[in-house]
């Protein structure tokens, strides 16, 4: 649990925000400039606000009431940063067994496990120049981990990345808050991250907290605030991975709104994961239409329906215990007469749901 | 070859400088610091204070110190009255007068170093639970190594050739406070003294040469530990 109330000026950009985070991932989103790095420095201690409360756990961190400003290596927060910041003279081993041998209290964490999760074994007598950026963020995230912290900091830790060394490096962040049961704040302005990563999110712009909340909440508003066009219009929802079928070449995934079969994925059935669908991909209909290549079909109700320029209408749906959003013409909303509280048919082509 | 007299002077060069090189590194690291990352009123004369002797003729640095470390002097006086420690015309006093005359080209090379730590690399360190004193001595004090390294050297150079300030302060005792540049000069106003001096001048100049390659060469070593493949 994390909890953040926090007042700062920087010049001319001031910062003022409240949010709180769960045990699960939780995204600090929004663009370069939007104070999400302050904040990351504000609860690691290396920024000190000028006023309010910082908590995590049961630590009080920094409280301006009470004149609590705990001192930056007492406040067992590990962090990863966006240029991995390993130490240059030491062996990956000694990076590694930093942070280690100068926690205190029991070791949760052990050096064998962090070797195993992240694949680092093979490099941990190499010099950090001789690492690959994926590699260099690897190890950096594995000292962070022995540091044995109460809460992991990721301050865009895959920005310096090219798309290939993202996707391999994706994959050992994902697994991260199951494996070690730390509670995590990921900072990104990249959606495809955080939909892969996170399960709430705070979104900031301007040095404030825009919205916050579950992820599938959040996207399933029928406007987002300032600073989150990066998601454009589209829902994030939740899965478990229920059953895949080679020889169709489908794999089912059991959602918010009902089960929806996409492309077979390389997953293990059980596993957990998530899925985005933007609004441009939902069509509508009144009946449910028979004979047609789309896999999924939900029957859902409209609840809200907005206008936007371009002679485009967005709905939101009530479907199943979740929702959906939709896009389509002015004129399509005005053939099927789209008002709230309609009954609908969404159609969603499996090939458009992207993670 | 050599004579008893220009051996003499050799080794005491040697350990005159030695002597101010390794009591001055320490203080020379800490001042570094405090210039290079400490704000506060008077940084500025602190500055000053220490480069003066790199501006000031060695004379007057030499003078200055018989004023205050003679065996009248204020700071002399009270060494000489409680410890019985006299500087002034002694091969301590020669290495005092070699350290303060090098003293700045050790600072500006330490504080030259410090200026290109990544304050990033500290920051992490910070986040992974080390205190000020073992940042300073696990992170900081390793990045640097080859500028402390480069400033002993430079330093080391310095004080072998230190000449007006040692005259000034040590005086010219053969044995005593007699370094290789004071046997220079005697050398040249002795008549049949030429042969002498240029002895001991190329001698200098090989001292010199294997300071510098030996400073080249650990530098290399260090780069190689964090930058090679």
């Amino acid at each position: 649990m994390i909890e953040v109330d926090i007042k700062k000026r920087l010049g001319a950009f001031s910062l003022d925000v409240q949010f709180e985070g769960g045990e699960g991932v939780t995204a600090l989103f929004g663009r370069s400039g939007a104070g999400k790095s302050s904040i990351v420095k504000a609860i690691v201690g290396l920024l000190r606000p000028d006023a309010g409360r910082i908590r995590v756990g049961d630590m009080v961190f920094f409280d301006s009431n009470v004149g609590v400003d705990v001192p930056v290596n007492r406040r067992r927060v590990g962090i990863v940063f966006q240029d991995g910041r390993l130490f240059p003279h030491m062996t990956v081993r000694q990076n590694l067994l930093y942070g280690f041998e100068r926690a205190v209290g029991e070791k949760r964490i052990s050096l064998d496990a962090v070797l195993g999760v992240l694949d680092i074994a093979p490099l941990l007598e190499r010099r950090p120049v001789t690492l690959s950026g994926g590699e260099r963020q690897r190890v950096a995230l594995g000292r962070a981990l022995l540091s044995q912290p109460q809460l992991l900091l990721m301050d865009e830790p895959m920005a310096s990345l090219d798309e290939g060394r993202k996707a391999e490096a994706l994959p050992y962040f994902e697994i991260l808050n199951s494996e070690f049961g730390i509670p995590i704040l990921y900072v990104s302005h990249d959606v495809g991250e955080v939909v892969r990563l996170a399960s709430d999110i705070v979104l900031i712009d301007a040095g404030q907290v825009v919205a916050s909340g579950a992820l599938g909440e959040v996207t399933a508003r029928l406007s987002l605030p300032q600073g989150a066009e990066g998601f454009g219009s589209g829902v994030v929802l939740e899965c478990r991975v229920e059953a895949s079928d080679q020889e169709a070449g489908l794999t089912s995934l059991g959602t918010p709104i009902g089960r929806v079969r996409v492309a077979l994925m390389d997953r293990n059935v059980g596993s957990r994961l998530s899925i985005r669908i933007a609004a441009k991909d939902v069509a509508l209909a009144l009946d449910e239409p028979r004979n047609i290549s789309v896999q999924n079909v939900f029957r859902g109700r409209v609840v809200e329906i907005g206008e936007y320029p371009g002679y485009i209408v967005r709905l939101k749906l009530a479907v199943g215990e979740g929702f959906l959003l939709s896009e389509v013409t002015a004129d399509a909303a005005r053939r099927l007469g789209l008002a709230a509280g309609l009954e609908v048919v969404a159609l969603v082509k499996s090939v458009a749901i992207g993670r | 070859m050599w004579s008893g007299a220009e051996q003499e002077a050799l080794w005491l060069s040697l350990i005159v400088a030695t002597r101010s090189v390794a009591f001055s590194l320490p203080l020379a690291v800490a001042v570094a610091w405090v210039l290079a990352r400490a704000r506060f009123p008077g940084k500025g004369l602190l500055d000053g204070l220490v480069h003066l002797p790199l501006v000031l003729p060695p004379v007057v640095v030499g003078y200055l110190l018989l004023l205050g470390f003679g065996t009248r002097g204020p700071i002399g006086h009270v060494l000489y009255q409680t410890f019985g420690v006299r500087l002034a015309f002694t091969s301590w006093g020669a290495s005092l007068a070699t350290a303060v005359m090098s003293f700045p080209l050790m600072v500006r090379a330490i504080r030259l170093a410090l200026e290109t730590v990544d304050r990033g690399l500290e920051d992490a360190a910070r986040t992974l639970g080390a205190g000020a004193l073992d940042r300073f001595v696990s992170i900081t004090f390793p990045l640097i190594l080859p500028g402390v390294l480069a400033g002993a050297v430079v330093a080391f150079a310095a004080s072998l050739g230190e000449f007006g300030a040692v005259i000034t302060f040590a005086s010219n005792i053969p044995g005593e406070t007699q370094t290789l540049p004071l046997a220079i000069y005697q050398a040249i106003q002795t008549p049949e003294g030429d042969a002498t001096a240029a002895r001991l001048a190329i001698l200098s100049i090989v001292l010199a040469f294997s300071g510098l390659l030996l400073s080249e060469l650990l530098a290399r070593r260090i780069r190689a530990m964090t930058t090679a493949p």
